[in-house]
């Protein structure tokens, strides 16, 4: 900084003298005494060869509290202080505060109406789906079977990885738990039975749908969403495209078939490593370990985690896509409702299955 | 470099992997000026903008601002020298978690902390109102202005600092006619109340016409040219006679002419 930027007040009786350049940079030396400022009468810019917009500010709010009157100006700094005073005007009123109990109260019953209006817009949205199934099943020839296949790919193919890993540790870690608190009993063998039945009937599926829908559910919506916000369904609508046939219906249906598929494939790598724990820790063959797995293993146990599992689909494409139509304005809403999609599909399966666990225990299924 | 070049490029280039946008960029530009810059899409305006601004590393070349060179520069320089521009970005770019009056405290209260409160929100108060905006637009949200009015925000927000230069990515882009003439005619009110230089992006024809002092020609990966309006129209270059010898080029030429006579 050069020294024609250094800035400084005298006070003399009731005249305040400013000198040098009063910018922002110096502003606060002013701002910070203008208690003691409150008798001055006359404000003298002799001296004062710059000032900005905000020192002019606070020259021209001294004059005006203090009644003060301003001499000496030269004219490159009479210009700014009267051009500032044109836009000397009320602040805008702060909102009204509210007592946190309102507060809580309006958010409590504003989320109530808003899970109400979610679920309206869920059925509303699946009868929709519906319609456009059946639109189907009478032109078979609308059915988009390249963007099936495409689903089929990002759904299925591409999580295979991520789910092996994810059952597999799943597996090991069923079996250890399970080992540990057997071993009590000596009755360590009985792991095998908790990884089987627990990964057939429950875990492969349960965790397969978790994954399914952090993945595809939320891409489901953030795809439809951007769609959505980049006006592109519309302009499907206007050219007489359905955008419930050629966005939804094949996220729909390769769900439905790439669940269950996962969910197999899933629940065979959680028996894998439960078998490798059981072999490497506890000393179980796996010859022993296939063995036992077929002695206690029921057939409905396949069934129950095979007939869960295109339902559990079904609902994160139908909560990830309704989710994706529900974005309006801007980027923001996109992030808010791609959330609301992964929460809403994990929820809606646990949900699911914990009514799936009572319903197949009462039929038998045990 | 002499004193009255605020900003001066030398010999930039810039490129995105094997492609090159700037090949050999000379452009001044003096204080106290307002210096549109053309050029058709994709010739790279905003990349040469963001290259100025710090926020785009160029291959080669020079780039000084108010006497500070850009590239390679150490975060404390960029601070300071960052202190005294403003830019209005083409989205504006508004905070959207914070309402106007806040938006345009974020760097006075970045650069400023020992300013107080109250001040700061008079401050930002009289800066709102500098932009011809509402006073209740204060305690607004980005998401509930009009296109019109987030330019106008996005510039009080520029202008917190009083700052010497002034970049403005396409300020009248997307408003309608009556809007933009106030954006040009307010940025003309500002530059003359503050001594502003002005470095802006644009492709309104009419924004050229009435408040450029001169206008930079970006083409062919170059400044291809840097004068007044009607000396550019006099060139024998292909892409500059169509541009300003268009329709809409003699358009905005024959309303320039008629508000000068009329005035």
């Amino acid at each position: 900084m050069t020294g024609s930027d250094d800035f400084s007040f005298e006070i003399n009786g009731d005249q305040l003298a400013l000198q040098g350049a009063l910018t922002l940079a110096h502003l606060d030396s002013l701002s910070n005494r203008l208690q003691t400022l409150s008798t001055v009468k006359v404000i003298d810019l002799s001296n004062l060869h710059r000032m900005d917009t905000a020192g002019a500010w606070l020259v021209h709010k001294l004059a005006q509290n203090n009644n003060a009157e301003v001499k000496g100006t030269n004219s490159a700094v009479a210009h700014i202080l009267d051009q500032i005073s044109h836009y000397d005007r009320p602040l805008a009123p702060e909102p009204k505060h509210v007592s946190p109990l309102i507060y809580t109260l309006t958010g409590v019953g504003k989320n109530t109406v808003h899970v109400w209006y979610t679920i309206v817009g869920l059925v509303n949205f699946f009868g929709a789906l519906l319609v456009s199934i059946w639109h189907t099943i009478c032109h078979p020839s609308r059915l988009r079977l390249t963007a099936i296949i495409c689903q089929m790919e990002t759904v299925g193919v591409n999580a295979l990885a991520i789910v092996g890993l994810m059952s597999i540790l799943v597996g090991v870690v069923i079996a250890q738990q399970g080992a540990v608190q057997l071993r009590q009993f000596g009755a360590e063998i009985y792991s095998i039975n908790l990884v089987g039945r627990l990964s057939f009937r429950e875990l492969g599926v349960l965790m397969t749908a978790i994954m399914v829908a952090g993945r595809s559910g939320s891409a489901f919506a953030a795809q439809i969403g951007s769609m959505n916000l980049a006006e592109e369904i519309d302009a499907m609508r206007i050219i007489g495209v359905s955008p419930m046939e050629s966005l939804v219906l094949p996220r729909f249906l390769a769900s439905i078939i790439m669940m269950p598929l996962l969910g197999f494939y899933a629940t065979i790598a959680a028996v894998i490593g439960g078998g490798l724990l059981c072999w490497t820790v506890l000393d179980i063959p796996p010859t022993t370990f296939f063995t036992r797995l077929r002695e206690v293993i029921p057939y409905t146990d396949v069934a129950v985690g095979l007939v869960k599992a295109p339902i559990f689909g079904a609902l994160i494409a139908i909560a990830g896509c309704f989710q994706g139509t529900q974005v309006k304005g801007n980027a923001e809403q996109l992030g808010y409702c791609t959330t609301k999609a992964v929460v809403h599909s994990i929820f809606l399966v646990i949900v699911l299955d914990a009514f799936f666990a009572v319903f197949f225990s009462e039929i038998g299924w045990v | 470099m002499s004193d009255s070049d605020i900003i001066q490029i030398r010999g930039l280039k810039n490129s995105f992997g094997s492609q090159v946008v700037h090949d050999g960029v000379d452009l001044d530009v003096k204080r106290g000026e307002i210096l549109g810059l053309v050029g058709g899409s994709g010739t790279g305006k905003s990349v040469l903008l963001r290259s100025i601004i710090g926020l785009q590393q160029p291959v080669a070349g020079s780039i000084k601002v108010l006497g500070h060179e850009m590239i390679g520069k150490d975060p404390l320089t960029m601070r300071m020298v960052s202190r005294h521009w403003g830019v209005l970005f083409q989205e504006s770019a508004l905070f959207s978690t914070l309402n106007i009056t806040e938006n345009v405290k974020v760097p006075l209260r970045e650069y400023y902390p020992e300013l107080g409160d109250s001040l700061l929100d008079q401050i930002a108060g009289y800066k709102i109102a500098m932009t011809d905006l509402p006073e209740d637009v204060g305690i607004k949200f980005n998401s509930e202005l009009s296109g019109g009015m987030r330019k106008r925000a996005g510039l009080a927000r520029a202008l917190a600092l009083d700052p010497d230069l002034l970049f403005l990515d396409e300020p009248t882009s997307g408003l309608d006619p009556v809007s933009a003439d106030a954006i040009d005619a307010l940025i003309l009110g500002l530059r003359k109340m503050l001594g502003l230089t002005v470095f802006m992006i644009t492709h309104d024809l009419d924004s050229l016409y009435n408040i450029c002092d001169r206008v930079a020609v970006l083409a062919d990966k170059k400044v291809l040219a840097v004068d007044t309006v009607e000396n550019l129209t006099k060139l024998d270059h292909p892409w500059i006679k169509r541009y300003f010898n268009g329709p809409r080029g003699r358009a905005a030429a024959e309303s320039f002419e008629a508000r000068k006579t009329g005035a």
